[in-house]
């Protein structure tokens, strides 16, 4: 039988607020267990909430960019739960009524433009952390995180395999990047989400029963997870088995998805409408001018990038696909002239992403800086130096921490690396090395100039060598051809 | 030169601030016969559970001399958070608690010059009619001890009756500060919701909850209510703008060579309710008293039929309940309060730290709360308990577009005798008068009227939402009238 494989996804992005969700507390990671914590955080007796705004304005604005509809009045509600790292005992969340509803995302895969539809997205606070094995013969609680604001994305389960989810997610990332509102590091949890998995056969309309795998926080886990998870289903379904309706963990290990509980032994959160909130109201003011200040997203930068900039579609592709690498490109382009466009975009590409990733360094921590890749291209345009020297001093600059931002014409003027473009001093070498080296001359003139072309090579490589690199290559092959047909 | 004034302790507290504010009377003096008074009764009637110390209240006393408050002694009912002294909410699961931060009714209170004196006791965690204590200790009434105070804020009623303080705070979910201060012979003062900010006060109830004055007389609550009423933005559900003052309107009152503030108003009744079986004869005779009164003076009475109240008090409990169930989840033994000792596991730790350390009536509020919000349940309780708020809520906007104000007694009986009701039903039903401005929001007074055998008798005012002035200026009214809110049990008189 053929099966086709059923997927909706909730994404939780955790936002990018100076403060957390209901307190003033620093909304940040790595510090020191419950640093960032206010008596409201821990749950203490007599606190209460406050909305941060900021969480609610970051929610609107992925509505808006998603189309979706935006709730111009939306609730809080409290769901109920022990846990040790929950202190109020309760979650507050958004169950009966939304930040936003709908809006769809539309992204390539597979050869084909994918639109998936999404069923609402709701604020909500996150919980702390339990610590095991650091204290002896105690759990720890880390509750920085507690109250953390998340934006919860649930999608109609709209995917139809492994390599969509993967994508979509992948574009959520992108936007949220783009948007500003979270960092969408998914090693720190930034960006995380449950993947809900079923099968059917080819041809039938009723959903199969679903699986939940909780907490996949990496693209690679996303994919492997719901390939597993998808051919378990199958496996068991054509053994004449049946789906238990369950939540699982993913165990990257060992590749496998594990039973974490069953439908039955499923919490009665007790959701109901949390009284120490007013409703969230989103005035048409704010929605106008978050429109007006929505700023350029991925889909619309790279037809900018290719129609404008005459990029090609796979180098403004990569440029866009990450808001980081476009304000990169975008900081450099402001530096140097537009017809260099071409080329800033080959030094980001190939030099710089290339050597990042050789040196383990995310975008934002580069010691090259835009300024440096502005230079590099203008000195080039401008024969200053050779390209190949330039990838040289590009080198260089990766390795130096601290750069100034003069750096580059500082190395050119400090190891003098400026090209030799004087024809008198060129001539004076090209003679030396035509005096050391007759038997080639002999030869060169002896063949025939479809082979001549590649011979000169040989005498450019010496020339390059007592030049340092530095000669003008093209005013040297010129003045070495001139040589050449002019010696005995 | 000071003048000798008799009896300072039973004077209403602007009495004491006009006073002290004149020199006529120094604030620590007046403090110290306070403190005094509390020395010497409160082992018997257990108002407090905490108290400051003594010099350091007449250090601040002499200090706030000047100020709004006039450094008199100010009680704080012992759910409001003070860094100063343990805020336990009556309770074992709290006992010993020290908040890291201070209520803003706390706050206000200070920076209006009031000094925190102690912290009364209540029923546990608000919930509760009686004050009888389990844990702590029952507050007995100051009119007569084998009689219980009221409750929640039984401590804070006893406390004024006793005149251990001129005006203590309290609050109030169903009637924690009417009924008590009904069944003390004190005037309390509910405001309109959202008056006073809740940060700082132990939530039993969210949208119910609403902090106010327990005090002699009704001109007390509203020179204390302009005080501590201000916006806040740790309280969402706190106004976001400061109401009209009140006070004003009682000094013009006060000023008018023939007061006629009974002119031109109509007050509801609701004569259905005034049948209820469950009424006591003397509360219905005292009450067309009250009425005759009011209609001497001026005022035009209007029968009203509110159907929806005869849900009201299931309605309460469900949500009450509900939110309770949910605001004391955070008391699982971990970051603070009870713990028991030597858990096996988690399970282990909350159940036996909470079933220890809670007492039954919060026991049975979480249950019934935890029920009612249930899947399967959820809808014909919880939903049907918020569509008759909403429906109450009309019926008493309807009523408000042809009276003024709607007169009902507080209770519907006298004090009980101590452990005499173990039904809590029967207990519930002690608060068919006080629930329906909760549950609408409404602001309303109980004021003291003429006592019934040794024990007082409480009238309760309620007005539309924000209409607080007009509430207090009525009881105000009254109390320029007569004399009951004036009377002060026989206790310790030789002091």
């Amino acid at each position: 039988m053929q099966w086709e494989t059923v997927i909706g996804l909730e994404v939780h992005v955790q936002l990018a607020t100076n403060s957390k969700l209901f307190s003033t507390s620093c909304n940040h990671f790595g510090d020191l267990p419950n640093e960032n914590t206010t008596p409201i955080d821990l749950g203490f007796p007599g606190t209460l909430p406050s909305v941060n705004q900021e969480a609610v304005t970051m929610g609107v604005k992925l509505g808006l960019a998603l189309n979706a509809e935006i709730a111009t009045e939306s609730y809080f509600d409290r769901k109920n739960y022990f846990y040790p790292d929950l202190p109020k005992g309760y979650q507050v969340t958004q169950m009966e009524k939304p930040i936003f509803s709908g809006g769809k995302i539309q992204f390539e895969c597979e050869s084909k433009i994918q639109t998936i539809q999404l069923h609402h997205a709701h604020l909500e606070e996150d919980a702390g952390k339990s610590i095991h094995g650091v204290i002896a013969d105690h759990s720890g609680i880390d509750l920085n995180r507690a109250g953390t604001p998340l934006l919860e994305i649930v999608t109609e389960p709209d995917f139809r395999s492994a390599a969509q989810a993967c994508a979509f997610l992948k574009k959520i990332h992108s936007l949220v990047q783009y948007l500003k509102i979270s960092d969408g590091d998914m090693s720190q949890g930034s960006l995380r989400c449950d993947a809900n998995v079923s099968v059917r056969p080819i041809g039938q309309q009723a959903l199969g029963t679903r699986t939940e795998i909780k907490n996949l926080n990496s693209f690679r886990f996303i994919e492997q997870a719901i390939q597993h998870e998808a051919a378990r289903h199958i496996h068991v379904l054509e053994s004449g088995g049946t789906i238990l309706q369950e939540t699982r963990l993913f165990d990257p290990d060992k590749n496998e998805t594990r039973s974490m509980r069953s439908k039955e032994d499923a919490n009665d959160y007790r959701y109901f409408r949390e009284p120490d909130l007013l409703p969230i109201i989103v005035t048409q003011e704010l929605i106008a001018q978050l429109k007006e200040t929505m700023p350029e997203l991925e889909d619309a930068k790279k037809a900018r990038y290719m129609q404008t900039l005459g990029l090609s579609d796979y180098d403004a592709s990569i440029l866009t696909s990450d808001i980081q690498i476009a304000d990169y490109f975008e900081a450099a382009l402001a530096l140097s002239d537009p017809s260099n466009a071409k080329a800033i975009a080959n030094w980001i590409l190939s030099d710089l992403l290339g050597g990042l990733k050789k040196h383990d360094l995310a975008i934002g921590n580069s010691p090259i800086v835009p300024a440096h890749v502005a230079q590099l291209v203008a000195r080039i345009q401008h024969d200053v130096i050779s390209s190949k020297i330039a990838k040289s001093i590009f080198e260089a600059l990766l390795q130096t921490p601290n750069l100034d931002s003069n750096a580059v014409d500082q190395i050119i003027e400090h190891q003098g690396l400026k090209q030799v473009t004087d024809s008198s001093s060129l001539q004076g070498f090209i003679e030396e090395v035509l005096e050391a080296n007759p038997s080639q001359v002999s030869a060169f003139k002896a063949a025939v100039p479809e082979k001549q072309q590649k011979m000169t090579g040989f005498f450019i490589g010496q020339l390059m060598k007592k030049t340092q690199g530095k000669a003008n290559p093209k005013l040297l092959n010129e003045l070495l051809i001139q040589s050449l047909n002019r010696a005995e | 030169m000071p003048i000798t004034i008799v009896d300072i302790h039973k004077q209403p507290l602007t009495t004491l601030v006009d006073l002290i504010h004149q020199q006529k009377l120094q604030a620590s003096e007046v403090t110290d016969i306070f403190l005094r008074r509390i020395k010497a009764f409160n082992s018997d009637n257990k108002s407090f559970l905490a108290l400051a110390e003594p010099a350091q209240v007449l250090e601040k006393s002499a200090l706030n001399a000047k100020l709004p408050l006039a450094g008199l002694p100010i009680a704080q009912k012992d759910l409001f958070c003070t860094q100063q002294l343990p805020t336990t909410c009556g309770s074992k699961m709290l006992e010993g608690f020290m908040s890291p931060f201070d209520a803003d009714i706390v706050c206000a209170t200070a920076e209006a010059g009031g000094v925190l004196v102690g912290k009364t006791n209540m029923d546990e965690f608000a919930m509760g009619s009686t004050s009888e204590n389990l844990y702590f200790g029952a507050v007995a009434n100051p009119w007569n001890p084998d009689r219980v105070a009221g409750g929640s804020s039984g401590g804070s009623a006893a406390a004024v009756a006793a005149s251990m303080v001129p005006l203590a705070t309290a609050s109030d979910t169903g009637g924690s500060i009417r009924q008590p201060a009904a069944f003390c012979g004190v005037t309390g003062f509910k405001p309109t919701y959202g008056s006073i900010s809740r940060w700082g006060m132990v939530a039993y109830a969210s949208s119910l909850d609403q902090a106010g004055p327990i005090a002699r007389t009704a001109q007390d609550c509203a020179y204390y209510l302009d005080l501590v009423n201000r916006p806040d933005s740790k309280d969402s559900t706190c106004a976001k703008h400061t109401r009209t003052a009140s006070y004003p309107t009682i000094q013009a009152m006060n000023a008018e060579t023939k007061p006629q503030y009974f002119n031109n108003k109509t007050i509801g009744f609701l004569p259905t309710w005034l049948a209820h079986e469950g009424l006591d004869p003397i509360i219905g005779q005292r009450f067309n008293d009250t009425k005759a009164l009011m209609e001497s003076q001026g005022a035009v009475f209007k029968p009203l039929e509110l159907p929806s109240l005869f849900y009201a008090l299931a309605a309460y409990y469900i949500l009450a309940s509900a939110e309770a169930s949910s605001n004391l989840s955070r008391f699982d033994g971990i970051r603070f309060g009870h713990q028991c000792q030597n858990p096996k596991n988690l399970v282990d730790l909350y159940t036996r730290s909470r079933q220890e350390g809670f007492g039954s009536e919060v026991k049975r509020r979480i249950l019934t709360g935890t029920f009612v919000l249930s899947e399967g349940f959820f809808d014909a309780y919880y939903k049907q308990a918020q569509k008759i708020r909403r429906l109450i809520k009309n019926d008493f906007d309807k009523a408000f577009a042809s009276v003024d104000l709607i007169l009902t007694p507080t209770t519907p009986t006298t004090a009980f005798t101590t452990g005499q009701v173990s039904d809590p039903v029967e207990v519930y039903l002690q608060d068919i008068f006080t629930i329906p401005a909760n549950l609408a929001g409404l602001p309303a007074i109980s004021f003291p009227v003429e006592p019934h055998q040794g024990l007082p008798i409480g009238m309760q005012l309620m007005g539309q939402r924000w209409q607080d002035t007009q509430v207090l200026a009525l009881a105000h009214a009254y109390q320029m009238q007569t004399q009951w809110h004036l009377a002060t049990p026989e206790v310790g008189e030789a002091l």
